[in-house]
């Protein structure tokens, strides 16, 4: 097979405009993956797909990544104009001073693809695709119209890290139920505690579903049974 | 269809027009009934529900609703060593617990590009040979009980079943839960006596093939129900991501025992059975022949079998951090291509861990396969896609 350069090259001589970088892999696994721009991924994946010589016709697996904004602190070294007064003498040097600087990175949640070919048994090719930003940019466009593999897979991504996926056929919850709002596979993601009584020996258990019975209802039995499960 | 060129000009998927893979619209005749079969449906191997639309009792839509046994397998995952997950990919397919972790210790052992002694290579091939034995022996079973003949046949593939189950239990202390390998080999060794009675019980699975063909292959019932039913093409088989012997009964000639030869799978002489009907039958016949191919692997792996350590002396156990990179590793499950993702973050737990099932990416053509057929129909469809759903939900 060819390898991930001359696959970048191939993409970029057949699909005019498109930007793929390499991400590299550390792991003794070699894995490197493309990093293909969202306006472009369909045309890309098409090609992909129906090369002669490529001809990566299995997508195997799809999923989603979420990578938190990170704090990036880094020592940088700064050459700065001093003025000093030498033998009466105002004098303007240049003096180098280490400098702690801290910046955020800002995060973005990812989707991952490993496609194979089963025509020609070679593969893993592993493309990724990066959102805008973890809130308001989250749309990525679907590869399902190309590979039909995708379907549960990208609304299992929907479902679970909130990547909303443009020209997906049937994008729905799958394996929460539709009222639920959140996103449980961020990094992020809080455990709510509205669970249900259950009869076990955790203390701290009890009294928070019992304030959590109380706050939602407000009753009066609630609170009552609050304080009792306090007190037990 | 051997010819890799063939093959590929039969599957390929460009030139074909926009929406191909879709699966086709039906205009109902008479009014529409939506049934929703399952969650508690017997049929439905657990809690799964397909939401049907039935034009009297043809099928003209068909939704396969998940998340009953929704746990986040992954999430749970990401929060625990390494090592702590291992059995908790016993639960994914839990008829097959051993081949999951293979799958998972593969994946883990690429990741940090851990060796595996010989002797804990053929020790993981026996055992994921049995398991497919078991699964395709109690898959067929199932689907049979689903026709209608209640019991004996099933109870033929669980009177195997129970052998190798204990089997399993004598090595690993349990018989579905194993909990077996490890990063860079096995748990614990397997005894010269325990090698002497899986030869016994491999020595007996022969007579339980030929016995379940004879019982099976010929049956008037079976061929009628069977044959010509939820036809899959090997365009849509291969971009619909489907594998294992779904695929292969769709003529598509890919198993990653031969493909990626991982593990010590390249020393075997087995064959790829392939079926060229496409139908429930050719499923049906695939998991039988690939029994017999099981067979022959386990006769091979029992002779050649080496003396000598189980785990690789360089493993790490405890303070087990993978440098930052990633990973995925998969393996020829019963059910299909089961693979991990793993990515590491220098951490001594996974960044991101996923799991790839084999059985919810086999459903995504379950609507494809059922439509324009009767009611009783979709049931020995579902059957024969063979699925666990602690596997589909995780």
């Amino acid at each position: 097979m060819k390898s991930i350069e001359e696959i970048k090259s191939a993409i970029e001589a057949a699909v005019s405009g498109a930007r793929v970088g390499i991400v590299p892999n550390g792991s003794p696994s070699g894995q490197h993956s493309l990093l293909l721009d969202p306006q472009h991924a369909v045309a890309v994946a098409k090609f992909l797909r129906d090369d002669k010589e490529l001809q990566l016709d299995f997508l195997s697996n799809a999923t989603g990544v979420d990578w938190l904004d990170k704090e990036i602190t880094e020592k940088v070294k700064v050459t700065r104009p001093v003025t000093k007064t030498v033998d009466g003498v105002d004098q303007t040097m240049e003096e180098t001073v280490e400098e702690t600087r801290k910046h955020v990175q800002p995060g973005y949640l990812e989707a991952v693809y490993h496609l194979y070919s089963m025509a020609r048994k070679h593969g893993p090719v592993i493309l990724r695709m990066r959102t805008g930003n973890r809130t308001d940019q989250v749309e990525l466009p679907s590869l399902t119209p190309v590979w039909r593999s995708a379907e549960f897979q990208e609304r299992e991504i929907f479902d679970l890290f909130g990547i909303v996926f443009t020209g997906h056929p049937d994008l729905r919850r799958i394996l929460m139920w539709d009222n639920f709002k959140d996103h449980p596979m961020r990094r992020d993601y809080v455990e709510p505690d509205d669970f249900e009584y259950e009869p076990t020996a955790h203390d701290e258990v009890l009294a928070r579903a019992a304030a959590h019975r109380a706050a939602r209802q407000g009753s009066a039995v609630a609170a009552a049974e609050a304080n009792a499960g306090a007190e037990r | 269809m051997s010819n890799v060129g063939l093959q590929a000009e039969a599957t390929a998927a460009s030139g074909r027009e926009e929406g191909w893979n879709r699966p086709r619209t039906l205009t109902p005749e008479g009014e529409l009934l939506e049934v929703a079969m399952g969650p508690h449906h017997p049929s439905t191997h657990g809690v799964f529900r397909m939401d049907v639309a039935l034009d009297g009792e043809r099928v003209i839509r068909l939704k396969p609703v998940f998340g009953y046994l929704h746990r986040n397998h992954e999430k749970l995952a990401e929060g625990m060593a390494y090592l702590a997950s291992m059995p908790f990919t016993d639960r994914l397919d839990y008829i097959c617990s051993l081949t999951n972790n293979w799958a998972y210790a593969l994946a883990v052992e690429k990741l940090v590009g851990q060796e595996v002694p010989e002797r804990a290579q053929y020790l993981r091939v026996i055992l994921a040979e049995l398991t497919r034995i078991v699964n395709h022996a109690s898959s067929v079973g199932f689907l049979i009980q689903e026709m209608g003949a209640s019991g004996t046949p099933l109870m033929y593939a669980f009177r195997e079943r129970e052998k190798i189950l204990d089997l399993f239990e004598s090595l690993t202390g349990a018989r579905m839960m194993c909990n077996y390998m490890r990063f860079g080999g096995c748990r614990v060794d397997a005894s010269a006596a325990w090698l002497d009675a899986t030869r016994k019980v491999v020595a007996g699975l022969p007579r339980f093939a030929d016995e379940f063909e004879n019982l099976l292959c010929t049956n008037e019932i079976l061929m009628a129900r069977c044959q010509g039913i939820g036809i899959l093409r090997p365009e849509l088989a291969v971009n619909a991501g489907v594998t294992g012997p779904l695929l292969r009964a769709s003529g598509v000639n890919y198993d990653i025992r031969k493909v990626d030869r991982y593990g010590i799978y390249d020393r075997f002489r087995f064959r790829v059975p392939l079926g060229d009907h496409w139908d429930v039958y050719d499923r049906f016949m695939v998991r039988l022949l690939e029994l017999r191919e099981s067979i022959g692997i386990l006769e091979q792996a029992l002779k050649e079998i080496p003396a000598g350590p189980i785990m690789d002396a360089k493993a790490k156990l405890r303070g087990f951090r993978p440098k930052a990179g990633e990973a995925y590793g998969r393996i020829e499950a019963p059910k299909g291509e089961l693979g991990f993702y793993l990515i590491s973050d220098g951490g001594p737990n996974p960044y991101r861990y996923r799991v790839r099932p084999p059985s919810l990416i086999n459903l995504t053509i379950l609507e494809d396969m059922c439509l324009g057929e009767h009611l009783a129909d979709v049931v020995l469809i579902f059957g024969s896609v063979d699925i666990v759903l602690g596997e589909v939900d995780r």
